[in-house]
């Protein structure tokens, strides 16, 4: 009986310390972001977090500026929402004319571009709707043609404007074929639905390095065409018209975004590992 | 199969290695899902023990919803958490959008009906008759709240795991209120979510095995301790 109760008390004296623990740590960092605002909270896209980027640059950024970076990685659709609604103070994006209608709102101000790579048409090894080495608009139209299995992030992402606008462009109904499927999410689960299924199609190609370890039966069929050039531009959000907004943090990190240095680490993102970049520089 | 066995590998190698981000990962998984099943059972047992015994108008609609509660969907709770701390939203000003405060949160929406539910259908089905006796061998108040505390022991730790059982497996509404920041609301279950999409499938199997011994260590002292009381009596 003793023991029984000895027991229990010891399991709530535990919860106590640890509860205690955690709300003095919650309770410290309020009374930080009180005095200082050094939390920047940047709305981006999945491509940068999945393949590393960020994880190289979040830390160098921090380091140089003393913010603390609150990176939440949506789609590019998601996250210029976010901006439109004053939850996020900058963002890192990848959809020019989406972003457009942002600055023209006011919502938006101090867009920069920062650095591009290019979108590519994967597809199973063999090829079935023939498609390799074509131009964009060419391959689309086979894919449509063949009623090849097509996979479409779906997820108003910036590579999903890019792949509607194709579609657009040859004036195909996608939504109409049978084997048209739309996953909803990021690129990288994208690319694992793309191999199960072994279908086609768009991605950025850093995502596309940064997994091919686990896409063994999907080769690059489609790339170079101009049409692929797949931009990103950052931006900070109108503290004029979102006065919560932290604008001297946003200020900073397109600043260092564009800066020389962070260039150069964004080019050689990649490079050891992939042999490649992921990423190439691109300010204005 | 060798995506197994890598996987078991690669969570001794982190483990082993000290690797910093994985212990603080584990550290903030255990300290969010403690708190949040210390508050779950310390407002969720008195709530159910007086959900169970007091009959008063309205209880049954209650029940209700406390039962349509033990099933909401953790995205639901998180998108209303987020919506209402959300800068412009009515609790924004706390800022307590993605830190571990707004996971806990979540996790507390999510179990706490579950803890109140089941430690209230416990109560009820304690024979009337029992109650009788200890008032005519003239219990006071609390001396008869201990005794169906005692009485209830089984039943009430089951509610307490079930919750916890929850909180573990919690992985929508962290992701949207915490989300899933590093080194400060990445958990476990998210950043297995994230290492899925970045299609290291070996990392994310590491650490499920984390996770699973975690929630196998919490649960074995809890189940020790329910069959301990349960045999003696």
């Amino acid at each position: 009986m003793k023991k029984k109760r000895f027991f229990l008390v010891l399991l709530l004296a535990l919860f106590v310390v640890i509860s205690g623990c955690s709300n003095q740590t919650t309770d410290k960092k309020k009374e930080d972001k009180v005095v200082q605002n050094k939390d920047l909270i940047l709305a981006t896209t999945t491509s940068t977090q999945d393949s590393g980027l960020l994880d190289i640059l979040q830390p160098l950024f921090e380091e140089e500026s003393g913010y603390k970076v609150k990176t939440i990685a949506v789609g590019t659709g998601q996250a210029l929402e976010m901006g439109k609604k004053g939850e996020a103070d900058v963002l890192l994006v990848h959809a020019p004319a989406a972003e457009m209608e942002l600055m023209d709102s006011g919502d938006a101000i101090n867009r920069k571009r920062v650095m591009y790579n290019d979108f590519i048409i994967i597809g199973p090894s063999s090829d079935p709707a023939g498609i390799k080495g074509l131009d964009v608009k060419q391959a689309f139209e086979k894919i449509a043609a063949a009623n090849a299995t097509f996979i479409s992030r779906g997820d108003d992402s910036g590579t999903h404007k890019k792949e509607l606008a194709i579609w657009k462009s040859i004036n195909v109904d996608p939504k109409a074929a049978d084997n048209y499927l739309e996953t909803g999410q990021g690129m990288g689960p994208t690319l694992n639905v793309t191999v199960e299924k072994l279908g086609y199609t768009l991605t950025d190609r850093a995502t596309f390095l940064a997994q091919e370890k686990n896409l063994k039966d999907l080769t690059l069929l489609v790339e170079g065409d101009e049409d692929l050039l797949n931009i990103y531009h950052v931006m900070q959000v109108n503290p004029e018209k979102h006065d919560k907004v932290n604008s001297e943090g946003a200020k900073a990190f397109v600043e260092f975004l564009i800066d020389e240095e962070t260039q150069q680490v964004i080019e050689d993102f990649g490079k050891e590992e992939f042999g490649q970049s992921l990423f190439f520089k691109y300010t204005e | 199969m060798d995506l197994l066995i890598g996987g078991f590998i690669k969570a001794w190698q982190m483990i082993i290695s000290g690797d910093q981000e994985i212990f603080k990962i584990t550290w903030l998984t255990i300290k969010v899902s403690m708190t949040a099943i210390l508050v779950s059972t310390l407002v969720g047992i008195p709530l159910g023990v007086l959900l169970g015994l007091l009959r008063f108008p309205g209880r049954k609609i209650v029940l209700v919803f406390i039962n349509i509660g033990m099933g909401l969907p953790p995205v639901v709770a998180g998108l209303w958490i987020t919506i209402f701390l959300w800068r412009s939203g009515p609790l924004g000003w706390l800022s307590w959008l993605y830190t571990p405060t707004a996971i806990i949160l979540a996790q507390i929406l999510v179990s706490l009906p579950i803890v109140v539910g089941l430690t209230s259908s416990a109560f009820q089905q304690i024979d009337g008759k029992f109650l009788m006796q200890l008032k005519a061998l003239g219990a006071t108040k609390g001396q008869t709240l201990f005794l169906l505390l005692k009485e209830t022991k089984v039943a009430i730790l089951a509610a307490v795991i079930a919750g916890l059982g929850r909180i573990l497996a919690e992985v929508g509404a962290a992701m949207m209120v915490g989300g899933n920041l590093r080194d400060e609301t990445r958990i476990l279950t998210t950043s297995i979510v994230m290492e899925v999409s970045k299609g290291n499938f070996d990392v994310a199997l590491a650490l499920s095995f984390i996770l699973m011994t975690i929630a196998f260590i919490i649960t074995f002292i809890l189940t020790f301790l329910q069959q301990r009381s349960g045999s003696s009596r």
